[in-house]
């Protein structure tokens, strides 16, 4: 198999479909994705819920409609291939893409870029050691959303969730609609690490108690999970003695965050920011390695698909730029560094040529803010772009668009700041 | 139903599973019950996984000569069962001159033993075997002939091996009670029924007491002592160890330790706590900073973010602190597996042997002309060249759809893990003899896919799949009657 494609795209998800969708609309002429699942969609085909849509598509979605609209834009392209339950087992430097599925076999695809969506999953309980028994009725929320959405099954009829993402809210709900007893929501942090929405829809609309500053400090059961022990966390997240108290449950939802999906960006070699857990990309969400792209919660979590799209869109454009030859030479390489209260900011880098871009930068504080806010955009000490806010959460990510004209006038590093006041 | 057998093996874990090898390759007719739904449920699933040399016990106990036994045996069985197996050789290091006193001590035990290649290493030669251990080790003992294991496997391939020379393997079978009839024979009241045999072999581990007692032997008990771990990702191996690495033993243990397991994980623990419960595997949080406190003055530096998993298994001690191996003095044709702690994994084959010979001894039994030495081939597709992974989807497609993402499991290996002899029955079965759900994710991908694969090979609903445990269901129609 030694055709060459212009543009492999690994995962099918709304990140990988609308990087198809984008490399085609950019002169890309044979595009190839593959999904590991029977469908493409993702993630998506699970969170039957709706709320998607509103910035990418300008309406409100459930998630597979997300999906499907992703799908149906790129279903009929002619130069759009898509295989399905096909895993990708390596992606090398040469953008060979080693890959697996049950009628093909063994391929060697080659690319002339790459773009990597695959995703994200789920931290589990051993990653937070949770002490206790090891018994059934302990699953990731996101498990246990796949077998309610798309099984058809319950975990379990009384429920303890820990952890305040937007999984384990959603799925409080999920589990409140299908007849069972959410117990509580407990949450390590002093703040919710979900949408505000999400708070209010999903459990003040159901009278479930969310407690801040709580944790599981045990398990029970033996085969099967009779209950938990909770208790208050002092503000270093260890549990105060004294203040336990047993919850009966048979089932524990964990939703205690998402980690970018990266083993084979491992295996490439990328470089890797330590604190999104995903490739160090530049505006253009081209990795270390040329022509190698990465976009989507591969390369950190997002609370909205909407903006894994927006950033699946520039990376499926300038991998199929790169593919015919029309990538552009950098002149300059900035680096985009965080500053007060910012922990995060994507892309960590712009590499700048002649052509005029704009550049959106996606950012998460490190802290719950309120009052008068602004976000500060400097470079080499002047302010090159500011935001007035009146919130900052950690769990809303936040993009500015710096424009075009003031991009290209940069000739320093830029950082990106919170300030009060 | 109601079975007649020659030899009944109560216990499915290592001891008992090896038993039963032992047996079946005698002329006798054989049966081995396990409480569980699946076999290595006990202490076998939960240890500290190593093949030891041999130098711990005191010379001329039971436990030391299996043990040096039993590692030889291993070294021999390893191609013939196809056991998953790395001579690594262990280290056990001193930071004190007390300890350096005592690891002196240790050589000298285990050359009395009979273990061979032991030697005395200064701090530099350790670390540069080792690079991630602490500045403060000044020398160690070095076993050459330790090794780590996979000691699920290990029984598994004990189980199949017996199975193909003719052994039966009940599980979900508890015994209830015991009766025995003259000298002759005994009937064992099973939640499968009875079985009447005129040997029986008590390898029932933290129970293996209670089993006796059922038969009117109360000349031991046991005391359960429980150790737990923590299990970090493949990725952090580069900041831990290659090996086995030992502190300078306690007097209740071997001390915790830090040591590598044969997927490239690498382990911390266990810690030692004597408790009633023979089945309480909780792990605790006090337990958690002993173990990470303790394997700090190893390794100074251990990546707690890649931390996957974090288990206990429990110790069956026995009041002689030694194994109890051999015909009971009180119920004749019941013979004793029990006190197995460490260094029962490694002791296995050898106790198996001993235990074998003199039942086949007693029953007038034979060899079995035609003995099968091995057991199913059993792909394993990530292993595999990129040619042999092709030929192997052209024959069976299902080893080209990966099921488990993070260990590159494909629907072929999990499909040949439930169908093999003595296969899988519950999820935590299928990961046991496939990795599948044991890498980063724990299972959080592959879980409803495994579910829905066991469900359709066992011709059983959903809500029927079970983790572990024999009540360790994980799913249930919905509350309106589901889509079914």
């Amino acid at each position: 198999m030694s055709e060459i494609y212009d543009v492999i795209i690994v995962g099918g998800g709304p990140a990988g479909l609308t990087a198809a969708l984008s490399a085609q609309q950019n002169g890309a002429r044979k595009i190839l994705v593959l999904e590991r699942d029977r469908e493409p969609g993702g993630i998506l085909q699970q969170c039957v819920h709706n709320g998607f849509g509103l910035h990418h598509f300008k309406e409100e979605l459930t998630g597979p409609g997300y999906a499907q609209r992703c799908y149906d834009l790129v279903k009929d392209l002619p130069e759009v291939e898509i295989l399905v339950d096909t895993m990708v087992l390596e992606v090398r430097k040469d953008k060979t893409v080693r890959a697996i599925n049950p009628t093909r076999g063994v391929m060697e695809l080659r690319g002339k870029s790459v773009v990597l969506t695959m995703g994200c999953r789920e931290r589990t309980r051993g990653a937070i050691r949770i002490p206790g028994t090891r018994p059934a009725g302990v699953y990731t929320a996101g498990a246990a959303q796949r077998m309610v959405n798309m099984e058809g099954y319950i975990p379990g009829k009384k429920i303890v969730i820990l952890g305040s993402g937007d999984i384990g809210l959603i799925m409080a709900r999920r589990m409140s609609l299908e007849g069972c007893k959410v117990q509580a929501v407990l949450e390590i942090c002093p703040f919710s690490n979900g949408l505000t929405r999400n708070i209010v829809q999903c459990l003040n609309d159901y009278e479930i108690p969310l407690h801040l500053s709580h944790t599981i400090v045990a398990i029970h059961g033996k085969d099967r999970v009779t209950g938990i022990t909770a208790a208050k966390v002092d503000d270093k997240m260890r549990p105060i003695p004294g203040t336990e108290f047993e919850i009966d449950c048979d089932t524990v939802l964990l939703s205690v965050g998402l980690i970018p999906e990266n083993e084979l960006s491992n295996g490439l070699g990328l470089a890797m920011h330590p604190l999104t857990g995903g490739p160090i990309v530049d505006q253009r969400r081209e990795t270390s390695e040329p022509g190698i792209f990465a976009a989507g919660n591969v390369v950190h979590v997002h609370d909205l698909v909407d903006f894994v799209s927006d950033e699946a869109e520039i990376a499926g454009k300038f991998a199929a730029k790169a593919a015919v030859g029309e990538g552009g030479k950098a002149s300059r390489d900035l680096a985009v560094a965080t500053g007060d209260n910012v922990r995060t900011c994507v892309p960590q880098h712009l590499r700048l040529g002649d052509d005029a871009e704009k550049v959106r930068l996606f950012m998460r504080v490190a802290k719950p803010m309120r009052g008068k806010l602004k976000l500060k955009v400097t470079s080499g000490g002047e302010e090159v772009f500011a935001k007035p806010l009146m919130i900052a959460k950690p769990s809303e990510m936040i993009a500015v668009d710096l424009p075009e004209a003031k991009v290209m006038s940069l000739t320093s590093g830029l950082t990106v700041s919170l300030e009060e006041g | 139903m109601e079975r007649k057998a020659d030899v009944v093996v109560i216990g499915g874990g290592i001891t008992g599973t090896a038993i039963l090898a032992a047996l079946a390759r005698y002329d006798l007719s054989c049966v081995l019950v396990e409480k569980e739904p699946d076999i290595a449920a006990g202490t076998t699933k939960a240890n500290s996984a190593i093949l030891h040399a041999g130098f711990d016990a005191p010379t001329g106990s039971v436990k030391a000569k299996m043990n040096v036994e039993g590692n030889r045996l291993y070294h021999k069985l390893q191609d013939e069962l196809d056991l998953d197996i790395q001579w690594t050789g262990s280290l056990v290091c001193a930071t004190t001159e007390e300890e350096e006193a005592q690891i002196k001590e240790l050589k000298a035990r285990g050359e009395a033993n009979g273990v061979p290649g032991l030697e005395i290493w200064d701090g530099n030669k350790v670390r540069e075997k080792e690079p991630n251990l602490s500045s403060a080790i000044r020398s160690a003992l070095w076993a050459p002939t330790a090794g780590i294991c996979w000691p699920f496997g290990m029984a598994a391939a004990f189980a199949e091996n017996a199975a193909e020379n003719g052994a039966e393997i009940l599980r979900d079978a508890e015994v209830k009670g015991i009766r025995v009839e003259g000298d002759k024979t005994f009937t064992l009241e099973t939640t499968q029924g009875e079985i009447h045999a005129r040997f029986v072999v008590n390898a029932a581990g933290v129970y293996v007491d209670k089993i006796a007692a059922l038969a009117g032997d109360k000349s031991f008990s046991i005391k359960p002592r429980k150790g737990e771990y923590v299990l970090f990702d493949k990725t952090a191996q580069d900041k831990l160890v290659k090996g086995i690495i030992f502190p300078a033993p306690t007097k209740n243990s071997k001390g915790i330790l830090v040591c590598a397991t044969t997927h490239g994980n690498t382990f911390i623990g266990p810690n030692a706590q004597e408790q009633d419960s023979r089945d309480d595997t909780a792990v605790t949080t006090a337990g958690m900073d002993e173990i990470i406190a303790g394997a700090k003055k190893l390794v100074p530096e251990l990546p707690m973010g890649a931390a996957i998993t974090e288990f206990a298994g429990i110790r069956a001690v026995s009041d002689t602190n030694d194994f109890i191996i051999g015909e009971s003095k009180t119920a004749k044709g019941l013979y004793h597996a029990a006190g197995i702690q460490s260094p029962g994994l490694t002791s296995a084959p050898a106790i198996a042997r001993q235990l074998a010979g003199e039942i086949a001894k007693a029953a007038g039994a034979k060899e079995k002309p035609n003995v099968k030495k091995g057991r199913p081939p059993q792909p394993i597709f990530r292993e595999l060249s990129a040619e042999e992974q092709a030929a192997l989807i052209k024959k069976d497609a299902r080893y080209g759809r990966v099921i488990c993402r993070c260990e590159t499991i494909t629907e072929g290996e999990i499909v040949d893990a439930i169908q093999r002899p003595c296969g899988a029955r519950t999820v935590d079965g299928v990961k046991r003899r496939t990795r599948a759900g044991m890498g980063r994710c724990q299972g959080g991908f592959c879980g409803p896919r495994v579910i829905e694969i066991l469900s359709r090979e066992l011709k059983i609903p959903v809500p029927k799949v079970r983790k572990d445990g024999t009540d360790s269901y994980m799913y249930e129609e919905k509350l309106g009657g589901g889509r079914k």
